[in-house]
């Protein structure tokens, strides 16, 4: 891909953007990405403006930090405040509302925070500060929860006593059952995220085709590799014959990465957990298993957690299902602001609203 | 549920700084040179027309692969002045220092200062040191002040941009973020990355000297160029397109912001310079700072269009084209 000329890549998206439209005819195709890194890369890339009126794409629950429920955000909260604390994350997590703060107000506010690019970072702090208690706040799908099981296994191996985890890791195939069985939801075709995939693999995802008939393509986010695989799902769609298609091959073998997954489910099992604005959907997280529970922070460090308020009037839930449009939410632009975010599909720059809001809801009105 | 207190992200630039300016600086200060926005003050006195600017710099680590904080520190305030349509002349240099900072460092940044001044050829003429309690800064804080006078005849402002103008940049993006990024956090990428950390007032002089036509000048530093365009084309009442494959960004860059998670289009550049000006004249200032030594990779990255009105667009590889919007939230904190 990279080697490519920008002649090359725009005769190769002039092809796709052509047959899209050639194969989708008049019928209306509703395609939801289900990562928000496909929802960002979309929006850079102006995918939106190359697809006829009646292909449209809906962002999916695939942003780690706007599924995350405000539960979690106030214990992280409480946390931060105890004095024995330090707080790691990544830099994301610091602007999502909580019910009445968030970590950056408690930052400002003196809270010990500090901002990581590799949980394994969490470690070195954890050393430096023998007396303080390490809490890195553990979000994501399949692609970060190996890291952070990587992390327990190095921090059993140093014989690191003061490190803990604040688990709140997602799977995503589970969330895409329930978005199917769903009524109000209408997808005709998935754009599944690539690096997922290079996690697990393709086979988690082979009851899209089995149960649900339903047109999936694994992915990658270069501007091409998305418009190729609209183009391989509109194509399915107008054959009528639904598969499961890797798109994503050169990064994502079919079986995943064994090791990463072997890692993971050597400190973590499936675990019922909450996804914000949808709920609690069952095996779709990720919890730290009983040989490892000395790493779990809920577990031995005892914290006291306001009681949870949700913000009225707030549509992220239905936002993340694809049944919402950022853009129909009454809140959106006017109290939420990604300076001010009031949801979090606000928050993170891989949110659909801060996305849908950063780049102009995808329209340039030239 | 506002923000009562001081939060990193008011001091990255975007968004959120210029909240702070606007509601609370503005209001308090409100004056004719101020209002009018430009990258510092322009002011007249007895028929001498100045540029004045100023700037602190709170960089970590204070040295990095391509310049440290006492080069930063005489540069970034240099390039303020030139970016006038000025010649900087004399800088001022306030120093906040923690006690217990090693004085054989200090010496090490005083003399990269020198040195910066020499080659941009303005002189530190007064300055200040203060020194506070172990752990009251990281450090050391350097402020530098500096004056310069206007070029005879030009008229530089963020508000003369105008539809039909060509947009000009000086080189690759990206770069002086990037170097002290991997130099806090100890991050190797496959090429090091060097700051741009660079004196531009040579070139602007030689630029406006041949073409006093030159409408707008900005360097695009905290928020990136995509920050600076937005404050241009909001500032004219313009609109401006870009063409995603004239952008220069060097693959290093691309490597290090595809790992990281950053666009290159809204990182900090500390030698790079935004030209607009009408098409007539775009040869010449591209032949002027293709010739100079902080110009080589200069190039048309865009152009001014008459709508939509103060917002600037991309067009991209594949023919897309989205919106370009201000930096929000703080990409990198402490990187000037």
């Amino acid at each position: 891909m990279l080697t490519m000329t920008d002649e090359q890549i725009k005769k190769a998206a002039d092809f796709f953007t052509q047959e899209i439209a050639r194969l989708a005819g008049q019928r209306s195709i509703r395609l939801m990405e289900v990562c928000g890194t496909h929802t960002v890369a979309i929006f850079k890339a102006g995918i939106r403006q190359l697809l006829p009126e009646n292909v449209e794409l809906v962002s999916g629950p695939g942003c780690p930090v706007c599924v995350t429920p405000n539960e979690y955000l106030d214990t992280a909260i409480a946390y931060s405040k105890d004095p024995q604390v330090i707080i790691t994350t990544f830099g994301d997590m610091l602007k999502v509302p909580g019910s009445s703060s968030t970590l950056a107000q408690q930052k400002a506010a003196g809270a010990d925070i500090r901002i990581l690019y590799s949980p394994l970072e969490s470690l070195e702090i954890a050393k430096e500060n023998p007396d303080k208690n390490v809490i890195f706040l553990a979000v994501g799908f399949e692609t970060t929860a190996p890291l952070a099981a990587a992390t327990i296994l190095m921090a059993e191996k140093a014989g690191i006593t003061n490190f803990y985890v604040l688990s709140a890791h997602k799977l995503v195939p589970p969330a895409l059952r329930v978005l199917l069985m769903s009524e109000n939801s209408r997808v005709d075709g998935l754009l599944l995220p690539g690096h997922v995939s290079s996690m697990i693999g393709v086979k988690p995802y082979e009851f899209l085709i089995d149960e649900f008939s339903t047109p999936a393509v694994v992915a990658g986010f270069d501007p091409l590799d998305i418009l190729q695989s609209i183009y391989m799902l509109v194509k399915q769609i107008h054959e009528g014959t639904p598969q499961l298609e890797n798109q994503y091959r050169r990064i994502a073998p079919p079986r995943g990465n064994e090791v990463a997954c072997r890692t993971l489910y050597k400190v973590y099992q499936a675990v019922d957990t909450v996804w914000r604005g949808i709920g609690n959907l069952e095996g779709s997280g990720l919890g730290i298993r009983e040989e490892y529970r000395s790493f779990d922070a809920k577990t031995n460090i005892p914290v006291t957690v306001e009681v949870m308020k949700e913000h009225a009037g707030c549509q992220c839930g239905q936002v993340l299902c694809g049944t919402l449009l950022p853009t129909a939410c009454p809140l959106f632009g006017k109290t939420c602001l990604p300076e001010h975010p009031v949801g979090s599909c606000m928050v993170s720059v891989e949110g659909t609203c801060a996305a849908w809001y950063k780049y102009g809801a995808g329209r340039w009105q030239g | 549920m506002s923000s009562e207190r001081i939060q990193m992200a008011h001091g990255s630039g975007g968004k959120l700084s210029h909240d702070l300016v606007k509601n609370i600086m503005w209001p308090a200060f409100a004056n004719d040179i101020l209002g009018a926005m430009h990258d510092g003050a322009q002011c007249t006195i007895n028929g001498v027309r100045l540029a004045f600017s100023t700037d602190s710099y709170v960089v970590k680590p204070l040295f990095f692969a391509g310049g440290d904080i006492g080069k930063l520190a005489v540069c970034g305030t240099v390039n303020d002045v030139a970016m006038n349509g000025a010649v900087p002349l004399y800088l001022s240099a306030g120093f906040v220092l923690e006690e217990g900072f090693p004085i054989e460092i200090l010496k090490r940044i005083v003399a990269s200062m020198q040195q910066a001044a020499a080659e941009a050829g303005v002189y530190i003429v007064t300055g200040d040191t203060k020194v506070v309690e172990k752990g009251a800064v990281d450090g050391i804080y350097i402020n530098t002040a500096g004056i310069g006078q206007i070029i005879d005849g030009i008229q530089i402002s963020g508000q003369n941009a105008r539809p039909g103008q060509d947009i000009i940049l000086n080189g690759y993006l990206g770069e002086h973020s990037l170097a002290v990024m991997s130099e806090r956090h100890g991050l190797e990428f496959p090429q090091t990355v060097v700051s741009d950390c660079a004196p531009l007032n040579r070139l602007v002089a030689e630029l406006l000297t041949a073409v006093p036509q030159i409408a707008v000048l900005r360097d695009p530093t905290r928020g990136g160029l995509a920050t600076t365009l937005n404050e241009i084309a909001s500032q004219s009442q313009v609109g401006i397109m870009l063409d995603e494959s004239s952008i220069p960004v060097s693959p290093a860059v691309q490597a290090a912001c595809d790992i990281l998670g950053f666009d290159p289009l809204y990182l900090a550049n500390e030698g790079k310079m935004i030209v607009f000006v009408d098409k007539e004249y775009t040869a010449e200032v591209l032949r002027i700072m293709q010739s100079h030594i902080y110009g080589r990779e200069s190039r048309i990255i865009g152009e001014v269009v008459p709508k939509p009105c103060g917002q600037v667009g991309l067009r991209t590889r594949i023919g897309g084209v989205r919106r370009l919007d201000m930096l929000i939230g703080d990409q990198l904190p402490r990187i000037c």
